[in-house]
């Protein structure tokens, strides 16, 4: 029955080898070369640029190619009087800059660049009450500033500051009918923000509240022929969901539901093999956003050559060792 | 014309970008955002609310809509100088039918709609973008806002069947469906619980790789019980025939499970067809997702075998796959 479906073909001469050395490369580079214009309109997303940058060099063993002193100087002049941290220098503070600021000074167990009290403060102030959280001062509610909030608190050891049991309430009150999870109630169930709302039940303790079957089996049907993963139904695949989809897998104890070696054909398919990183999908053009998640995918999946990386947070497991943190996983 | 060319402007210091101390590198910026953007910091710096401010935030918001903090200035400018919202309005149209997945206009949208208390434009603007991707999320989030913060659910049940008739597998379509009968007639009703039903076969007919429809069906039942609606497992085995698909397969192992979750007595023959199913799935009809249907197979064989050892099903479902010993 001849259905057509919504996948990629990947070419026969599509990279096939792990090509660690270039991507390290691409990012050491990233934002030096002339041509630099989409550095510059990335410029609202700097900080977060900042930590997929940092986070995929940690996890390729290569951290100490980058900048540590000048981006700890970055980060100090980003944080606001509120407390809450900017994307970049003269922008206004939000809960996902906030996040990946403590997520990259924690890579440098350096979190006392900021004052830790104030983030705290900032993000308690963000909690609504249903117990949801606003990006910021404007009122946006999404389920990704609950992951957020309760990622920057529990990275700095202060999950105590918000109402954890409403904040769950309200996570909880974005499970939809297939087991999935949107961005408020009603909204479609979203890879990318059921990666989120697992990440967040996990910190908060309550993973047993998911469907781990019912919501597996909606995350192993992102699978495509291709061996790509989408983030929902009907649509084409990209390796960011290889983070988003295979990290909610493994938080739900589920993983091992992917064909794992058609995935990896795919993320490695999305590799430049002229400019090193990760595409998101074979054949389009890389950016550091991509390169992390599938680099951060294959580390799921395994791969020797890299790091372990915490499903949760997205940061090498032997900075969370050192932390001492240890966010639940189902089995 | 550069801002910084303009008298007008001449009072201003206009304030070069910082990326912070002893920046690495050199950043090529073209002329004209950099001219707009160092005069965009002068305003800020001076917390300048005025007229020559609310019109530059156009212009940076045209260089860079992702700019969260431009969109932010201009609402504290459309406040302070009490713009017109109707305009305003105008001006999110545009930008939102150029740049239709941008985060910040659709919520700005959302604080004008809020603040004129008015969305009567709403879901015919809503719709137009759909009707350009009828997948948008921001898109989809606007709506279900605006359906229920201003109870405005009458046509909607219609709508969503119009882009269901024009794709029938767009899954926020499903999703909407799921949506708006939840927060009007709700499902008890058997009546609108059949209704659905029924909807989703007919669907189900026409597109039957459709993992939309299956995920909504089981959805809409999965509370009440599968195999309890009357008439289902009759209909599901004769599509079986004729609009066969993983999904239709699963389904039925799901209707089985079922079964034998909620029914008495002896239920040896349900077992076994479920077990048929997901050796099938996994060897066959859709190998991909092998391991899940192994799962499912050894969970149903864990939970409702008998163990009573005269019985054939173990024996008979001895499988690599199912890796099922008796």
């Amino acid at each position: 029955m001849g259905t057509q479906v919504k996948d990629v073909v990947i070419k026969s001469d599509a990279p096939s080898a792990l090509l660690l050395d270039k991507h390290a490369d691409y990012i050491a580079a990233y934002g030096s070369k002339k041509d630099d214009y989409e550095y510059t309109l990335s410029e609202y997303l700097r900080m977060s640029g900042i930590y997929w940058g940092l986070t995929v060099m940690d996890l390729m063993g290569q951290l100490t190619r980058m900048n540590q002193q000048e981006i700890s100087d970055f980060i100090k002049s980003c944080q606001h009087d509120c407390g809450g941290v900017s994307a970049s220098i003269g922008h206004d503070p939000h809960v996902l800059y906030t996040l990946s600021a403590v997520q990259i000074l924690s890579l440098y167990d350096n979190v006392n660049v900021l004052d830790v009290d104030k983030v705290v403060e900032y993000v308690r102030g963000l909690q609504q009450e249903d117990g949801s959280f606003a990006g910021d001062k404007w009122g946006e509610i999404d389920t990704r500033f609950s992951f957020c909030a309760v990622a920057t608190l529990a990275l700095l050891g202060r999950l105590d500051a918000i109402n954890v049991d409403k904040a769950v309430e309200f996570v909880l009150s974005c499970m939809n009918f297939d087991g999935g999870f949107g961005c408020r109630p009603g909204s479609e169930s979203h890879a990318g923000q059921i990666y989120c709302c697992t990440g967040f039940l996990s910190i908060a303790g309550q993973l047993h509240q998911v469907n781990a079957d019912l919501l597996g089996w909606w995350l192993c049907e992102r699978q495509l022929p291709s061996g790509g993963l989408n983030g929902r139904p009907e649509k084409l695949p990209d390796v960011c969901y290889s983070w988003w989809v295979l990290a909610s897998l493994k938080i739900i104890g589920r993983i091992h539901w992917i064909d794992k070696s058609k995935l990896r054909s795919f993320i490695l398919a999305c590799q430049d093999e002229e400019t090193g990183g990760f595409a998101d999908r074979p054949g389009d053009m890389v950016d550091p956003f991509h390169t992390l998640f599938g680099v951060a995918g294959l580390s799921l999946l395994g791969e020797g050559q890299i790091k372990d990386v915490n499903p949760v947070l997205c940061m090498p497991e032997d900075v969370l060792e050192r932390l001492g943190l240890h966010p639940d996983l189902l089995s | 014309m550069f801002y910084r060319d303009r008298k007008e402007w001449a009072d201003l210091e206009p304030v070069p970008q910082d990326d912070g101390p002893n920046p690495v590198v050199k950043i090529a910026y073209s002329d004209k955002f950099t001219d707009v953007y160092d005069y965009f910091r002068a305003l800020l710096k001076n917390d300048e609310k005025s007229d020559r401010a609310f019109t530059l935030t156009a212009e940076a918001i045209e260089l860079n809509a992702a700019n969260y903090t431009v969109w932010h200035y201009r609402r504290v400018l459309l406040q302070a100088l009490e713009k017109d919202l109707r305009e305003e309005m105008r001006y999110i149209t545009a930008i939102i039918e150029d740049q239709p997945k941008n985060y910040q206009v659709w919520h700005h949208r959302r604080m004008v709609v809020e603040w004129l208390n008015d969305p009567s434009e709403e879901l015919e603007f809503i719709a137009e973008i759909l009707s350009q991707d009828a997948k948008n999320y921001h898109a989809w989030q606007h709506r279900q806002w605006v359906l229920k913060e201003y109870k405005l659910w009458d046509s909607e049940l219609e709508y969503v069947e119009q882009l269901l008739e024009e794709d029938v597998r767009n899954n926020s379509a499903w999703n909407q469906r799921h949506y708006v009968i939840s927060h009007t007639t709700g499902y008890s009703d058997p009546s609108i619980l059949n209704r659905e039903v029924q909807y989703s076969l007919k669907q189900i007919k026409k597109a039957p790789h459709n993992e939309s429809v299956w995920n909504y069906l089981k959805g809409i039942l999965q509370d009440r019980g599968l195999s309890s609606h009357p008439g289902l497992l009759e209909q599901i085995l004769e599509l079986k025939e004729t609009h066969c698909s993983p999904y239709l397969l699963g389904f039925l192992v799901d209707i089985y499970e079922d079964s034998l979750e909620n029914t008495s007595g002896d239920q040896v023959e349900v077992l076994s067809k479920a077990l048929e199913l997901c050796e099938l799935l996994a060897q066959e009809r859709d190998t991909i997702r092998r391991e899940y249907w192994s799962y499912v197979g050894r969970s149903l064989q864990t939970k409702y075998c008998s163990g009573d050892p005269s019985t054939t099903s173990s024996e008979q479902h001895e499988s690599p796959i199912l890796g099922m010993k008796p």
